[in-house]
């Protein structure tokens, strides 16, 4: 090979130029992350945040399931109905998460869009922000 | 095979078959719920009471606002969940062609009948249309496609399809309850979501004349067995076998 030497110096540096943001990222330097607004006052959610950030629309997919099709309105937690305030939760995006996440654009919109995921709830659900305006 | 072989065979088949018959319909009582109440939501419409509250719509328009129903000028994009229409179409198979003018001209509430044998049901590919235990023709809009084979089979005239995006043309919207979006067929659910919380469906709500009657025909003793008892009534095609659950007295 000609040039092996400059051919293989070049071929490393584009090799860390590529992968750079996989070492940066490694390096706990995670770059951009959505900037999402949680609901300040609101202590009570049906789940721990890490288990509903991964898990959020699954448990959305299961509530409608069992509202629309199995007419079971309420969430039970181990068996035994959850309560939020006192009163029973509904299994209802709008009814129940949208009490407490009132601002989509600021919470679901900013991971969806940063994650270029687009969820087709609000084609149909109503947001409290749209009823303001 | 000997004689006495044969006999016994056939007596041990005819056991066993007897056997089975009696363990599987144990099986079906048991899957009926047997003894526990399950509910046979129905609805009665008094026509007469309703014609004397002349070009009142209240029962339509409780029915508009809360289900977030667009309204547009083109019938052909139209969407109704409950609706008005003259006797005489209403009861277009009645066959009596002496009756007086002023019942033929009565306006008349209609909506979905919420049949006992929905023919809508039977043809929808998804599923996405059902009929519930409690007698309710329900609807997932999450799951319809779009294709109206439901429209087509059903012969009310019940439902219709969001050939437009519904958004655009609701005055106010609801937050409480979802719109549809273009492509979904739609229909009256006897108000599911408010039955779910213990209240009538917001047409009979809303009716100042009590011309409208919501109960369960599964209990001998409800309003709605008490009136169908006492007063005559009639239903829309019921040459079809479809048996509508929605009751009219005329």
């Amino acid at each position: 090979m000609y040039d092996a030497g400059k051919i293989i110096f070049g071929l490393i540096i584009f090799v860390i130029l590529f992968s750079s943001p996989i070492w940066l990222n490694l390096a706990g330097n995670p770059g951009y992350k959505p900037d999402i607004k949680y609901p300040v006052n609101e202590k009570e959610c049906i789940a721990p945040r890490e288990y509903m950030n991964h898990n959020h629309m699954e448990i959305l997919n299961d509530w409608r399931d069992k509202v629309v099709r199995a007419d079971i309105r309420f969430y039970n937690q181990n068996a035994k109905p959850f309560l939020i305030d006192g009163k029973p939760a509904e299994m209802s995006l709008t009814h129940t998460c949208l009490k407490c996440h009132s601002n989509k654009s600021e919470f679901c919109d900013r991971c969806h869009n940063f994650l270029a995921v687009k969820p087709y709830c609000w084609e149909c659900h109503v947001t409290p922000e749209e009823v303001q305006k | 095979m000997n004689r006495r072989n044969f006999i016994k065979i056939v007596s041990f088949g005819g056991v066993l078959t007897v056997a089975s018959k009696m363990t599987l319909d144990a099986f079906a009582d048991a899957h009926k719920g047997n003894g526990k109440a399950v509910k046979r939501w129905a609805m009665i419409i008094d026509t007469k009471k309703c014609a004397e509250q002349e070009n009142c719509t209240k029962c339509m328009d409780a029915c508009n606002t809360i289900h977030n129903i667009p309204h547009f000028d083109n019938k052909k994009d139209e969407v109704k969940w409950i609706w008005k229409e003259k006797f005489e179409h209403a009861f277009i198979t009645s066959e009596n062609p002496y009756l007086s003018e002023k019942i033929n001209k009565r306006q008349i509430p209609l909506l979905c009948n919420h049949c006992d044998n929905p023919p809508c049901t039977e043809v929808c590919p998804t599923q996405a249309t059902w009929k519930r235990e409690d007698g309710i023709v329900m609807m997932d809009w999450h799951r319809c496609i779009g294709c109206r084979y439901c429209i087509a089979a059903c012969p009310f005239g019940s439902r219709s399809f969001n050939w437009r995006d519904p958004r655009e043309n609701i005055e106010n919207l609801n937050e409480a309850f979802p719109t549809r979006t273009k492509g979904v067929v739609e229909k009256c659910t006897f108000c599911d979501e408010r039955i779910a919380r213990g209240q009538i469906p917001a047409c009979v709500e809303a009716c100042e004349a009590k011309a409208m009657h919501f109960g369960d025909l599964n209990d001998a003793n409800s309003e709605l067995r008490k009136i169908l008892v006492n007063n005559f009534s009639i239903r829309r095609k019921p040459e079809l076998g479809t048996s509508p659950e929605v009751y009219y007295l005329v």
